[in-house]
């Protein structure tokens, strides 16, 4: 397919304390990330786009197939969807085998036994076919869901903060996976998740959601660097940038990475030559100079453009975005520096990046 | 020990009560699911009804079963429209008076099995491409078995120990509706101590091994 398609979802439910309100229009590939605060209508719009809650008057429509406008509404189970839980919600009477036929026998057309070998090798579950639900670890028993989702072959993939039952030692475990299935899938996935990492590891788009609305919908470079409302992966905003390892330098351990605007040095994490990673920079590691400052132990010094500033909630504080030719990259200072270096809109600076955290 | 005539009224329960445990198990699954599921302001007085057999004395159930079922009764004008004629003093009858007062006893462990599986197994259904009632027999039945088993061995064993409710409905005809229970009576009446012995001995016997076994075979919260 050269056009992915889209996917529309308009959808308005009242709950007594809670109201869902959005009008998406979200890319028909790659991962798009449900972001925002619990409560903030992430699973309920998910729980929407599935069919498993009804918003009357709603409208969904994916990749040219109407699923729900007006009187007609597809019910879950004629949607082409794959669904995987908070909790993995596997059935307990059926083995981890018994639980991969179960989609697969119902679905249409039928998956080949070959998807099923990729998928299970996939998901690393080929050792624990033979196993009851009850026996798995939680990491093992949401593996074996993810891979019941896709055995169905979805057109759609919907994820409901799969690693939120998880300690942090198994969703290291996982997000290897969870990333395999992005580079392989050619299907749209919808990701809901209130964490940040998994956000910057992982999606490509990201809507960020508050109080049932949507406050930004984009790619995540892009809605990251905006300065109206900055969106805050986890302790501070920042961006994240896709990159490509170029070189490793084994001397000082150190890896180059491209990306559209430069290139920056980071730890070298024995990521081979070629791949494709991302990198966060968060605000307050970006300071600025009118001059290529000598003799600094900083690594990364980029020439930028200021393109906005915007003020801070605190008044001594300014966030400035700046354009790398092709990236934006965040910079925090306080609006004495702004006003002391005459930072305007158009100036000329270097961007001095003090740590750049390669997430994936 | 054991003449024919009690032979007959072992016999003539382990129908009954297997009769009406398998109705009871057809009648009370879908009541039990609605009960589970419904958001119904009918959930109330209907779980009361189904519930109560559990407190009524058993002449009361069976003094309106058998009005119903009377002559002038609306069961009974029903039934005898359809030329079956009347249902008091008959196996039939007390198949019926069975099914009403053992109903408790069925729908409330499978409600609570059903209460058990909860949404979240049929939504996986769902996005499996299950539709409802595909779902119903391939995860909900099997993940609600327990329940199941412990509806069968109550209804069954409750049907067999009832009384009161058979002999006002189905009096004492030797083959007909003189079960276990109601053999016993005659006995004791009888001055018949050892026959009554012998009958209630097994009674007890059977009760107790039902039950036994219901708990050796239905461990509560191990399966999940």
């Amino acid at each position: 397919m050269n056009d992915p398609g889209r996917i529309h979802a308009r959808f308005r439910l009242e709950h007594p304390g809670f109201a869902l309100d959005v009008d998406l229009d979200l890319p028909g590939r790659g991962v798009t990330a449900l972001f925002g605060p619990s409560g903030s209508g992430k699973t309920t719009l998910l729980r929407c786009v599935a069919g498993l809650v009804r918003a009357k008057g709603g409208h969904l429509e994916v990749n040219g197939q109407v699923w729900q406008d007006g009187g007609l509404f597809l019910p879950a189970h004629r949607r082409p969807l794959g669904y995987v839980f908070q909790e993995a919600s596997l059935f307990a009477h059926l083995s981890v085998r018994g639980n991969l036929a179960y989609g697969m026998k119902r679905a249409r057309p039928a998956a080949s036994q070959a998807l099923l070998e990729h998928i299970v090798d996939l998901l690393g579950i080929g050792q624990l076919l033979d196993r009851r639900p009850g026996t798995l670890s939680g990491g093992e028993r949401q593996r074996v869901a993810i891979a019941r989702a896709l055995a169905v072959q979805p057109q759609l993939l919907l994820m409901d903060e799969p690693l939120a039952a998880m300690d942090l030692a198994r969703k290291v475990d996982i997000l290897p996976y969870l990333e395999r299935l992005r580079d392989e899938l050619d299907i749209p996935v919808l990701y809901v998740s209130h964490t940040p990492d998994e956000v910057a590891r992982l999606a490509d788009h990201i809507v960020a959601l508050e109080a049932g609305r949507a406050l930004a919908a984009g790619p995540i470079a892009d809605v990251l660097a905006r300065l109206d409302l900055p969106i805050r992966l986890g302790e501070d905003v920042g961006v994240v940038l896709e990159a490509v390892v170029e070189e490793r330098d084994r001397t000082w351990h150190l890896a180059r990475v491209a990306f559209p605007g430069g290139v920056l040095w980071v730890r070298d994490d024995g990521h081979e030559v070629g791949r494709r990673v991302r990198v966060r920079i968060l605000a307050r590691d970006v300071s600025l100079a009118l001059e290529r400052a000598a003799g600094s132990s900083i690594l990364n010094i980029l020439p930028a453009v200021v393109r906005e500033i915007a003020n801070e909630e605190h008044p001594g504080q300014a966030l400035v975005r700046l354009d790398l030719g092709g990236a934006s990259l965040l910079a925090r200072l306080t609006r004495r520096s702004a006003h002391v270096l005459a930072l305007v809109p158009g100036s000329e600076v270097y961007a001095q990046i003090k740590a750049v955290a390669l997430v994936g | 020990m054991l003449d024919s005539p009690d032979l007959a009224a072992i016999w003539l329960t382990l129908r009954l009560a297997t009769v009406t445990t398998v109705l009871l198990l057809l009648m009370g699954t879908p009541i039990a699911w609605w009960l589970a599921r419904t958001r119904s302001g009918w959930k109330g007085p209907v779980a009361a009804v189904v519930a109560l057999p559990i407190v009524l004395p058993p002449t009361v159930i069976g003094f309106y079963l058998l009005v119903a079922m009377g002559p002038n009764g609306p069961v009974g004008q029903f039934t005898q429209a359809l030329g079956l004629g009347l249902l008091p003093f008959t196996f039939a009858g007390l198949v019926v008076a069975s099914v009403f007062y053992s109903l408790p006893f069925v729908v409330q462990p499978l409600q609570n099995a059903f209460e058990a599986v909860g949404e979240r197994p049929l939504e996986a259904a769902a996005t499996l491409r299950a539709s409802p009632l595909d779902a119903f027999f391939s995860v909900a039945l099997p993940l609600a078995r327990p329940g199941y088993l412990t509806a069968t061995v109550l209804g069954f064993a409750h049907t067999v120990g009832e009384f009161g409710v058979v002999l006002m409905i189905g009096g004492n005809i030797p083959g007909q509706t003189r079960v276990v229970s109601v053999q016993i009576y005659d006995h004791v009446e009888a001055m018949e101590y050892a026959q009554a012995h012998g009958l209630a001995a097994a009674m007890v016997a059977f009760s107790f091994l039902v039950l036994l076994g219901l708990y050796a075979f239905n461990p509560t919260g191990r399966q999940r």
